[in-house]
């Protein structure tokens, strides 16, 4: 494997192998010393057209446990906000003996004409392409749903998961419901109907139009932010009727099956897609998938640079 | 018997029939089985068909304005290799076509590079904004002679200002080339909206945004009794519209471009510009519907929509890209390929498409005439038997923004003759007219 740019990359072996190796080396994370020295002497760099502190930092943690080199390059104050092509810059990244880019970009496929150039050799990793896909998000979040519903199971098989909110202009439920379908769970997106794709009779999911009517029979109810720009678009009429209809509070968080969690990728928008209760609550795992964020981007970068999974139950 | 100046021998006509066919002094002198006499220049077709020079009344020549992607020269240089004698060039210059002023620079210009009539379409509105009518009576009683009119690139979308333009035209006998895309439904819109933009997570365009302003248009120009063109029809559903516009005696007329015709929107999953157009590629029941109504005669014409546009608009991010693909040099391949081998139409057929229901439709009375002694020789030579592969740095025009590089296609365009005189000779542009 040399790029990560989509979910539908991977293989099912290959994505639980990327799991397994992120459960290793969460063991690093949780031991004294931190750091492993895989990837010394490689350049990782991030590109960050866009701005993302949460996972630029997440990547930026991963690549030094790793022990690499880190280059930031964000979109603020650099040459890509004065006008500069991706190609002019991918061709100075090359120059400067970058081994992997991690990129974030707020243009859909942005990631893949990277990889697919001649611009640069190095292995590319998508971080977040506009409306497309974010593959490491989707890795996290499987990786935190088997940790605590996955019995001992290397997949998801058996487990419902409800991802509510605006799919239209996710990338996180992109790839997730790639993602989590694939390790054979049952995906339901809720959502208005305005804010669902048209074309999507072929994706391996349940439609619903009614969270009430999904709450009770799921294991995690995934919420996903709610873009400001959103707002004046027509998608729904104001704030309060899209908390009413698809917000996630206290009295539809009491309806959820026993041991059901709540995840968020972050930002939230406490008060509109979700209840402040609800994200402080004990089912609520979202500073979880932050941690776990760490781990499975530093197996990402394990396999892409390191040349393959770390051996389950080795050191 | 005097000496021709070309003797094209063994040719088939479009019907098939076998003939020599000798060019003197601009016009076709002699149609016989067999020519007897001397000619200048003698040329073996035996396995060629000859049509009447192609037409098309949807190309972008850039110029004036961007230069860089286009010239009326090169676009010219293009056209001949494409078999074309005829092209009408697109409004959408800076400036734009919309005075009589600009119209004639771009027709001047044309007979300068003397490879082909180059005939500009005039704006509809001033600086295509879709506001205020531009002075279509002064292009239309200028050198340059306009009878079509098109804000392409922009759809005229506001009703009344529709309408106007349709009453308007009858003046002069015009006709609106309607490019149909409703704008607030199509606001920052990538690619056909569809299984592939949900998967993509690109913004969709959708079927019904150029539908609806065609479903609209047809019942306007029924209304005020006039001509509508409707420029490069993608859909489906635009194919019925038509249909039942024209069973309703409405004059309107279609095209369809090469593009639309061949390729399909799953091309986009390569993130790769090149295949970014407007209106965009859609789905392979659409292309089919649109080869069917080509063959039934519903959609009337093939017209290029040539958009050139330099190699770093396209070398980008698909969202950040230009949209537009090369098809001058690349159409009549396409259209053997799609349509004459998958045995949809015949060589008279595609004849009427490329040739004679264009020039009809643009009032271009030197073009597309039927293949008769006295005719003015306006002609292509094709050899459908040989097959080529499209290579982007190997095109005429001046931008390689081609969807087909690498492709092998059928059709090999030998010779173009304007006015009784090369413009390509076996395979090489004769520069004719340049001064």
């Amino acid at each position: 494997m040399r790029h990560l740019l989509s979910i539908s990359d991977l293989t099912k072996v290959e994505a639980i192998s990327i799991l397994d190796t992120a459960t290793e080396l969460s063991r690093v994370s949780d031991g004294a010393v931190k750091k492993l020295p895989t990837l010394r002497g490689r350049t990782i760099v991030n590109l960050f057209a866009e701005d993302s502190t949460r996972t630029r930092i997440s990547f930026e943690a991963a690549a030094k446990r790793l022990s690499a080199d880190v280059i930031n390059f964000s979109a603020k104050g650099s040459s890509l906000s004065k006008g500069e092509s991706l190609k002019d810059t991918a061709m100075t990244l090359q120059a400067m003996g970058a081994d992997a880019v991690v990129i974030r970009h707020s243009a859909s496929g942005a990631a893949q004409r990277l990889a697919d150039s001649q611009w640069m050799s190095g292995s590319v990793v998508n971080a977040g392409d506009g409306t497309h896909e974010h593959p490491s998000q989707a890795l996290l979040d499987a990786f935190t749903i088997r940790k605590h519903l996955g019995m001992g199971r290397s997949d998801l098989s058996g487990i419902n998961v409800a991802i509510v909110g605006d799919i239209l202009h996710s990338r996180v439920a992109r790839s997730n419901v790639l993602l989590l379908s694939m390790l054979g769970a049952k995906v339901t997106l809720v959502a208005p109907p305005t804010l669902l794709p048209v074309g999507i009779g072929n994706w391996p999911v349940t439609i619903s139009y009614d969270l009430d009517s999904v709450i009770p029979h799921v294991d995690v109810v995934m919420m996903l932010r709610v873009q400001q720009e959103r707002m004046s678009d027509l998608f729904f009429p104001n704030a309060r009727e899209y908390s009413r209809y698809f917000g996630l509070n206290s009295d539809r968080m009491a309806c959820m099956k026993s041991g059901a969690i709540v995840m968020h990728p972050g930002p939230m928008n406490r008060g509109l897609e979700i209840s402040a209760e609800v994200a402080d609550s004990a089912r609520s795992v979202i500073t979880e998938q932050v941690a776990n964020g760490v781990s499975v981007r530093m197996a990402i970068l394990y396999v892409l640079l390191a040349g393959g999974a770390l051996e389950v139950g080795g050191n | 018997m005097s000496t021709a100046d070309y003797l094209i021998k063994n040719v088939s006509l479009p019907d098939g029939k076998k003939t020599d066919l000798a060019i003197s002094d601009g016009v076709i002198t002699s149609l016989a089985e067999s020519y007897i006499g001397e000619a200048q220049t003698v040329i073996d077709a035996q396995d060629c068909v000859v049509l009447p020079g192609l037409v098309d009344l949807h190309t972008h020549l850039r110029e004036p304005g961007r230069e860089d992607a286009e010239t009326v020269l090169s676009g010219s240089r293009a056209g001949a290799k494409g078999g074309f004698t005829a092209v009408s060039a697109m409004a959408n210059t800076s400036p734009v076509a919309d005075t009589a002023g600009v119209v004639e620079q771009v027709y001047r210009l044309g007979q300068e590079a003397g490879l082909l009539d180059v005939f500009p379409i005039g704006a509809v509105t001033q600086g295509l904004k879709g506001e205020a009518l531009s002075e279509m009576g002064a292009m239309a009683d200028s050198v340059a002679r306009v009878r079509i009119f098109s804000d392409d690139g922009n759809c005229v979308s506001d009703p009344l200002v529709m309408r106007r333009a349709l009453e308007y035209i009858k003046k002069f006998g015009g006709v609106i080339a309607q490019h149909a895309q409703d704008p607030r439904m199509t606001m920052g819109s990538q690619m056909n909206e569809g299984e592939i933009s949900a998967r993509l997570g690109l913004k969709g365009w959708p079927a019904v945004a150029e539908e609806s302003i065609i479903a609209r248009d047809v019942l306007l120009a029924d209304h005020v009794k006039s001509r509508l063109h409707i420029c490069h029809l993608t859909t489906a559903g635009g194919v019925e519209i038509i249909r039942w516009a024209k069973a309703r005696g409405i004059d309107v007329t279609a095209e369809v471009t090469p593009h639309h015709l061949l390729l399909t929107d799953d091309l986009a999953t390569s993130y790769d510009p090149v295949f970014k157009v407007n209106p965009p590629l859609r789905t392979e029941s659409d292309v089919h519907a649109l080869r069917e109504a080509l063959a039934d005669g519903t959609i009337d014409i093939v017209a290029t929509d040539h958009a050139p546009h330099p190699t770093e608009a396209k070398e980008c991010e698909w969202q950040e890209a230009a949209f537009g693909m090369l098809g001058l040099e690349t159409a009549l391949s396409i259209v053997q390929k799609t349509m004459v081998d998958t045995g949809l139409m015949n060589w008279s057929q595609v004849a009427d498409r490329m040739s004679i229901a264009p020039a009809r439709i643009g009032g271009y009375a030197e073009h597309g005439q039927p293949l008769a002694v006295g005719a003015i020789a306006n002609l292509v030579i094709v050899n459908p038997k040989q097959r080529w592969t499209v290579d982007r740095d190997l095109v005429l025009s001046r931008s390689s923004n081609t969807p087909y590089h690498g492709y092998e296609l059928p059709g090999v365009v030998t010779h173009t003759f304007f006015k009784g005189r090369a413009s390509l000779l076996d395979g090489n542009i004769m520069q004719v007219g340049g001064l």
